[in-house]
This record gives structure tokens, sequence and C-alpha cells, in this order.
């Protein structure tokens, strides 16, 4: 690719308007749910009441013989999967991910599917529910991660034996698996401290709370060809996934990507999908099936709950010398949670030579734990951060000073190995440091807390395609679902490489069968990695354009250079009396120089830079209800090179409303019985807008060598801190810390009490 | 040679505690298939995990070069959100 340093750019760092925005606002823009085909069918699925049992007998027969029921299906239906990775399944067991779509022998979460049925109606599949017969035993569950680490806790697999431990355990367990990473030598280390601080810490799980639950519509044709409509966060994730569950051949199955009304990781794999491809099977007609609320939050994929250990040594000039970390996290009914990325992100934004992490996830009765925006990462930094904002407590040194002077930099080696290449930790907490919010004097019961988050981000594959038509506009399509405002992006660095306006590309986000292979959206992995295949097959397009003007011109290639969306004479070239043309111009001639203008590209991006993101902010604790304020917000991250600023900042701020929710309100709450006790946004509290203050963002641009423009992912650390940072807060509002989120006021009083 | 490094436990559990090693290798592959003749089985093991390449983490890599005096770490997995 060229290079682009120094470049001063047209539209790379501006703020057109979003192509999808009209629709989007008028409601023309279809969501999952919005497919309605001829003879569509609903579907609905039977969900299990119990946390844990055995299934002993499902009986479909008086479902089958209800009037307007045209088919039901168990895990029966399903295609029996081998147990186990196998490779190139990129770590996906896909008798786990079968089992979990439909119970198979038993149920292991409140929630989990037993049956589906396609009918007529909505209330008749309801009622064809009501009659399908399961017979349970039910068995003791077990919920909670430390309660499921324990000898003799409720076993939910009889194959599952903890991997990274020595010698083999002989049993199974509900220990998937133990992993450790040190840099130095940690526990030798401490001595040198002049003061440690060791605390635990425990979490809730959450749920990612998009707003438009699960929805798709399954249609067959004849000749057994598959085609599905669904919002996901990767439509080829879904039709591999939907081919491989049911032993189909990728080509046969077509997936549509719809609009998506968020995902944050949730919808990075198959929940309904794949039921939804057999109904409309077995029935002959196309089957619809949505998601209720209830469902989402049983039956999807939420982030686990934790339990923690940090210990942090420090001298008393407060350079951290020593440092362990022990996360334990829930996996959901099957294996699965993100230790390991909690693990290798925790200390992220700390230079450590001593460091050792240990992880373990086990399994628990509840629904699979699957990603959510920097997955794992939000709570392993939420204890690292307490506990150093505990230490300049402790040492009477301010809290931005301790992390500017431990901060991690270009060159700071990993726990997990790599050394930093340019990165933004210091530039973000210095900005943050500069603030004016600094200088805003706090009253009673009002703290302010500082936090600091690392996230990897990634790369991987995409493929896109630029098509110039014959006016000289371009249609632009990758196969990366638009989340975050990725359409705008992707039109802005094609216009950038084309030299055209940014109102003459209108991208596309195409389906399957239009566009090569993508990932799916994550890991903030599209502005960057998808990015740089448009601005590939952009700059193809551009190099066609000059080879086309060079026969033209009958001159060499290299008379040629493109500049400003022309063809011009290369100075001092045999071209030089040439006038330029416009890619129009080009265009218009496309036919008489050897056909469209096509540019196509298909990449593993590597080169993804790491991201950081520091937060402050201002709380206030009423201390007669202990609630708690969000006074004032703001984040500091760097964006590498901000494409579209304002979306970078829309990512920063969504990934701080999460944040705040998961601090303060956001829990599963269960019953005695196992079974989720708050499956509804009135009792599972997200934050709405006016429980939120502005939340203002300071864009720093560290530019990510490996990245023609410099882009870094935004989307996943700016979830990192804020957990951290309103603990901070409230520790200093009130002179009480919590080691328990959510930090819900009844927890709040507690500790006040406590503290009296 | 190039500097190979495998994860604590992940040496332990596969390659008898060992978890660095100087090794001639031209490419990923190479290196994959050198670890499995020197301990039979990693190969299948490093192949599901990520891998970083002179401080850069690569996906899925196969035929990505090493270079004598690259230095290569095994990591786990990475799945974002």
């Amino acid at each position: 690719m060229a290079g682009y340093e120094g470049k001063q750019f047209k539209w790379v760092g501006t703020r057109p308007v979003r192509p999808d925005g009209v629709d989007k606002v008028t409601g023309r823009a279809n969501y999952g749910a919005d497919i309605n085909l001829a003879g569509q069918l609903t579907g609905r699925i039977l969900r299990s009441p119990h946390a844990h049992a055995k299934i002993l007998s499902i009986d479909t027969s008086k479902a089958e013989k209800l009037a307007g029921v045209k088919a039901v299906i168990t895990a029966k239906d399903f295609p029996a999967m081998h147990n186990g990775v196998l490779p190139g399944d990129e770590g996906v067991n896909f008798h786990y991910l079968s089992s979990n779509i439909m119970a198979r022998g038993k149920v292991l979460y409140d929630g989990h599917a037993v049956a589906a049925v396609a009918a007529t109606s909505a209330a008749i599949a309801e009622e064809a529910l009501a009659l399908i017969d399961v017979k349970y035993e039910v068995l003791p569950h077990v919920i909670d991660v430390d309660e499921s680490m324990q000898p003799g806790a409720p076993l939910l697999h009889e194959d599952i034996f903890t991997t990274g431990v020595n010698p083999k355990p002989e049993k199974p367990s509900n220990v998937v698996q133990r992993i450790q990473m040190a840099l130095g030598d940690a526990n030798a280390a401490f001595k040198d401290a002049d003061i440690v601080v060791e605390r635990s810490f425990k979490t809730k799980a959450v749920h990612q709370g998009y707003i438009e639950p699960h929805a798709v519509v399954a249609e067959w044709s004849e000749d057994g060809q598959c085609r599905v409509w669904c919002s996901s966060q990767g439509h080829f994730m879904v039709r591999a996934m939907t081919a491989r569950l049911l032993k189909m051949e990728v080509a046969q199955v077509r997936v549509m990507p719809m609009e998506i009304g968020g995902g944050f990781g949730g919808k990075t794999i198959v929940f309904i999908e794949p039921t939804a491809v057999l109904l409309a099977r077995k029935a002959e007609r196309p089957v619809r099936v949505v998601m209720s609320r209830d469902e989402v939050f049983r039956a999807t994929g939420p982030a686990p709950g934790t339990s923690i250990d940090v210990k942090i040594g420090a001298k008393k000039d407060g350079t951290l010398v020593a440092a362990t970390g022990e996360f334990r996290y829930q996996a959901g009914a099957f294996p699965g949670s993100p230790v390991g990325p909690a693990c290798m992100a925790a200390f992220g934004p700390y230079a450590l030579a001593n460091l050792q992490v240990v992880g373990y996830e086990a399994v628990t009765n509840r629904p699979l734990c699957y990603s959510y925006r920097a997955p794992g990462a939000p709570l392993a930094s939420f204890a690292v951060e307490s506990i150093i904002d505990e230490i300049s407590q402790k040492l009477n040194i301010d809290p931005m000073e301790i992390r500017i002077k431990n901060g991690s930099k270009e060159g700071t080696q990993m726990v997990y190995g790599p050394k930093l290449k340019a990165v933004g930790n210091l530039e973000c907490l210095k900005a943050i440091q500069n603030h004016p919010i600094n200088k805003i004097p706090l009253g009673p019961n009002q703290g302010r807390g500082l936090a600091a988050g690392f996230w990897f981000n990634l790369g991987g594959q995409s493929s896109a395609v630029v098509n110039i038509a014959e006016d000289g506009t371009a249609t632009i399509m990758t196969g990366s679902p638009d989340i975050g405002g990725s359409r705008a992006s992707m039109a802005q660095m094609a216009a950038e490489v084309l030299g055209i306006d940014y109102a003459k590309v209108r991208p596309i986000v195409g389906d399957t069968s239009a566009v090569g292979f993508c990932e799916i959206t994550h890991g903030s992995r599209v502005t960057f990695a998808t990015g740089m295949a448009i601005i590939e097959a952009a700059e193809s397009v551009v190099k066609q354009c000059r080879e086309r003007v060079a026969k033209m011109w009958e001159v060499d290639v290299d008379s040629v250079i493109w500049e400003d969306g022309h063809a011009r004479p290369a100075p001092g070239s045999t071209a030089d009396n040439q006038k330029p043309l416009s890619l129009a111009q080009i265009a218009a001639k496309a036919s008489r120089t050897g056909g469209p203008l096509v540019g196509s590209a298909a990449i593993n991006a590597g080169g993804a830079g790491p991201a950081f993101g520091v937060h402050i902010c201002d709380v206030e604790v009423d201390p007669e209800t202990g609630g708690v304020t969000v006074l004032r917000y703001v984040a500091a991250q760097d964006a590498g090179k901000a494409i579209h600023p304002s979306y970078v900042e829309g990512q920063i701020q969504g990934g701080v409303a999460q944040g705040i929710g998961w601090a303060l309100n956001e829990e599963y709450i269960y019953g005695a019985d196992g079974r989720m006790q708050n499956s509804g946004f009135l009792d599972y509290r997200i934050p709405v807008a006016s429980d939120l203050p502005m939340i203002d963002t300071l864009i720093l641009e560290v530019p990510n060598p490996g990245h023609p423009f410099g882009v870094r992912g935004v989307g996943e650390v700016p979830i990192v801190p804020p957990l951290g940072a309103i603990a901070n807060a409230i520790a200093r509002a009130t002179g009480a810390r919590l080691f328990d989120l959510p930090m819900s006021p009844p927890k709040i009083l507690a500790a006040i009490d406590a503290k009296k | 040679m190039a500097r190979i490094v495998l994860g604590d436990e992940f040496g332990r559990q596969y390659a008898g505690g060992q978890t660095h090693f100087d090794l001639d290798v031209r490419n990923v592959r190479h290196l994959i298939r050198t670890l499995d003749d020197m301990f039979p089985g990693i190969g299948e093991q490093l192949e599901a995990g990520a891998i970083a390449i002179d401080n850069e983490i690569i996906p899925d890599p196969w035929l990505n070069p090493i270079k004598p005096d690259s230095e290569v770490f095994f990591l786990p997995a990475i799945k974002g959100g």
C-alpha cells in the first residue's frame, strides 16, 4: 500500500453524515425481525424451567397434532457433533455449541432450549409449546464461580478435565482450565515493597443489553438452497456455524445481513439461527424466530461473574515492584469464558518487571458466557485499578502521578510476551491530567476517581470490493456488518484514496454470496482491518486508472500520477503536455480501455495497534440512600487516527455508559432455584440518558504503525476503565471502598455503616 | 536462530517444562512442525492459539516468515466483543 505518512487528509478525520442515517431515523432500515415472506410461519422455543436437570423424556405428539403446527423439533433433529475442538475450528467445540442451541440429555440452565415449534400464528405456536410434555429429573445446581470450583460441587459435564494443571486430573470437574503467565519473580519481589495491598473482589454476571433481540428468518428453496436473514456481528459466522451444525455445504447457505440494534460481542455466535433453519426445512415454509427480552437475558451469551484476588507491592515513592492476580471466571454452561484475555489485559497499563497472573474458568448453571466488549478486561481492571488507587491513598501520592510513573509505553514487555510498539497510554494520562475537570472543587459526599484501561485490538480476515460506475461514482462493498458507523468510515477511506467526494461513494454491506469472507465484527477490528481492505481495493482502482491513462497517452505508467481524483502527468515525464483526466472521465471510457474498473482486496490483517484509555469521573453519594450520581465524566483514548471522530466519540461514550451500568446497577439476580429473577429491563437496570452526565471525550492520535492511515480499533477499550473509575470515586467520596459489583445503594450504605 | 517462547503452563504440559527455544525456522508452519517433531502432539495445540512475531500479534499465522533474529511468542487465543 502507498505510504500516507504526513499526508494532509481531505476526508479522513472529518465528520460527514452517515450513509445509513436517514434510513435509520425514518424507520426505513430493516432489522432482523423486519422480514416478511409469503407463507412465513412463527417459530417459538420451549425453554427449561430448571437450572440443572436430566431430560427423562420429551413428548411432542400433542403439539404436532395441533391445527396450525407445521413443525416440531428437538435435539434429535440436530446432527451429532464431534465432542472436541478440531484443527481449523478456531477453538469452537461444536458438540457444546449444538447442545447449547438445543439441550441434549440434560438442561444446564434456566432458559436452556429443549424443543421448538413452527406454526401459522404466534398464538398457536405458544399453545403448541404448552402441549409439549418434558419430564425432568431436577439436579442440584451451582451459579457462583467459587462454589462451582469446590470439590463436590454439582457436576455439569462428565467430560471436563481441568487443563493446565499437573498432574492431569483423573476425575472430571467444573474447572475447565488453569492458565498462568509471568514476568520476573513476583512472589520474591514483594519483599522489596514498602507497601503491599491485597484484596479480593466479586462481580456479578451482566448482559450486553443490546436493544434489538436476536431475530432470524429462514427459508429453503426446492433445490436445497437455504436463505437466512438475521442481524448479527458477522453473517459469514452465521453461515459457517449453521452449515457446520446442520452438516450442510457452506455454499448452500446464504445469509443476508440485516441492520443490527446493538451487539457488543453478544451477537458473535449463533443461538437461534440453526433452529430456524431446521424448522423451515421441516415445515417446508419460511420461519421467523424472534427472541423475547426474557429469552435474551436467559438464553444468550452474557458476560461472566467473577471472583478475583489481586496483590500489588510498591515503594514509598510509588514505584510498583510486584503484582499478582488470580482471576476466577464463570464460563456459563459450557466452556468459553474470557479469562485468558482478562489475565493478559489486567495489568496492561503498567510496566511491571515482576508479575504473575493465574486464571481459572469454571462452568456454572448459567447461560453460555460469551463476549462483551473487551471480553474479561473490565472486571480484571476494576480489581487492579482499585488497588492502584488504594496504594496512592496509603502513600499519599496523586493517583495520576503513580499511573504516569509506572505507565506502560513503547517497549514495555507485556505479561503475555510481546513488547508494546507505539502506544498512547502516557499521552492519555497526561491529557486527563491537564483537563479542567481537575480544577473543579468537590463538595460534600463527592469524590473523584481515576482509572486506566488496555485492550489488544484485533485484525484478521476481511474482503472488499470497489466498483466504479460509468460516471465515476463508486459503490464499495464489504462483508462487515455496520455496528458503529463503519459504512461512513469505509466511504471516507475509499474517497480519500480515490480522491473523489465522500458523497460519490456508496457503501454497501454485502451478503455472504455477494462479497468475500469477512470475520465477525469484533475485537475493534473493522475500521482497522476491513478499512485496510477498502484502502487496498481503492488503490487497485487507482493503479488500473493510471495504467489505462498511460495507454491512452501512450506513455509509461510511471509517467502518470494520481492526485486529487485525477490522473496527471508526472512532473518532467513524457506525458507532460497531457491534460489531467478525472476518475469520471476515465470511467466513461472504461469499456474502450479494458472494461469495468473494479478493485478488490482480500487480506488477513496483522498489525492491530493496542488501545489505551484513561477515564476520570466525579460522583456524589447520597449518604441516606447510598445512591450514586455521576456528576462529570471525561474519557481520553488513543485512536491512532480517528477516521470519523464522531463515531470514535460515540464508541467511547457508549462504552462508558455500559461501564457505569456495570459498576452501579447491573447484575443477574438468581433465586434459590437457580432461575433468573430479573429478566427484563424494568428489573435489570441499565443506565438511561437521564442517569448520565455528558461524557466528555478526548481523542489522542498516536498513529498505529500497522495501518496505512494509523488507525487503531476504538470500540472496546472504553468499557475497561469505568468500573474502576467509579469505584475509586465512590471510595474517595465516602471513605469506604467497595470490592463487590455492582456497587448498588444497599452495598454502599453497608460499606458506609461499616466504616462508622 | 529465532527465539521461541511458550507459556509456562503450556510448556509444562506439552514440552516437558521447557518454555524457551532457539530454533532455525523459516516460517510459522516450519516452526510448528519442528516443535511437533520435538514434542509430538504439541502442534495441534499451538495452532489453536495466537502468535506474536517481533511484537506483532498475527491472526491465524502459517506462512508468515520468521527471521533468524525474530522473537516469537505463543499466546492464548484472543476474542473480541
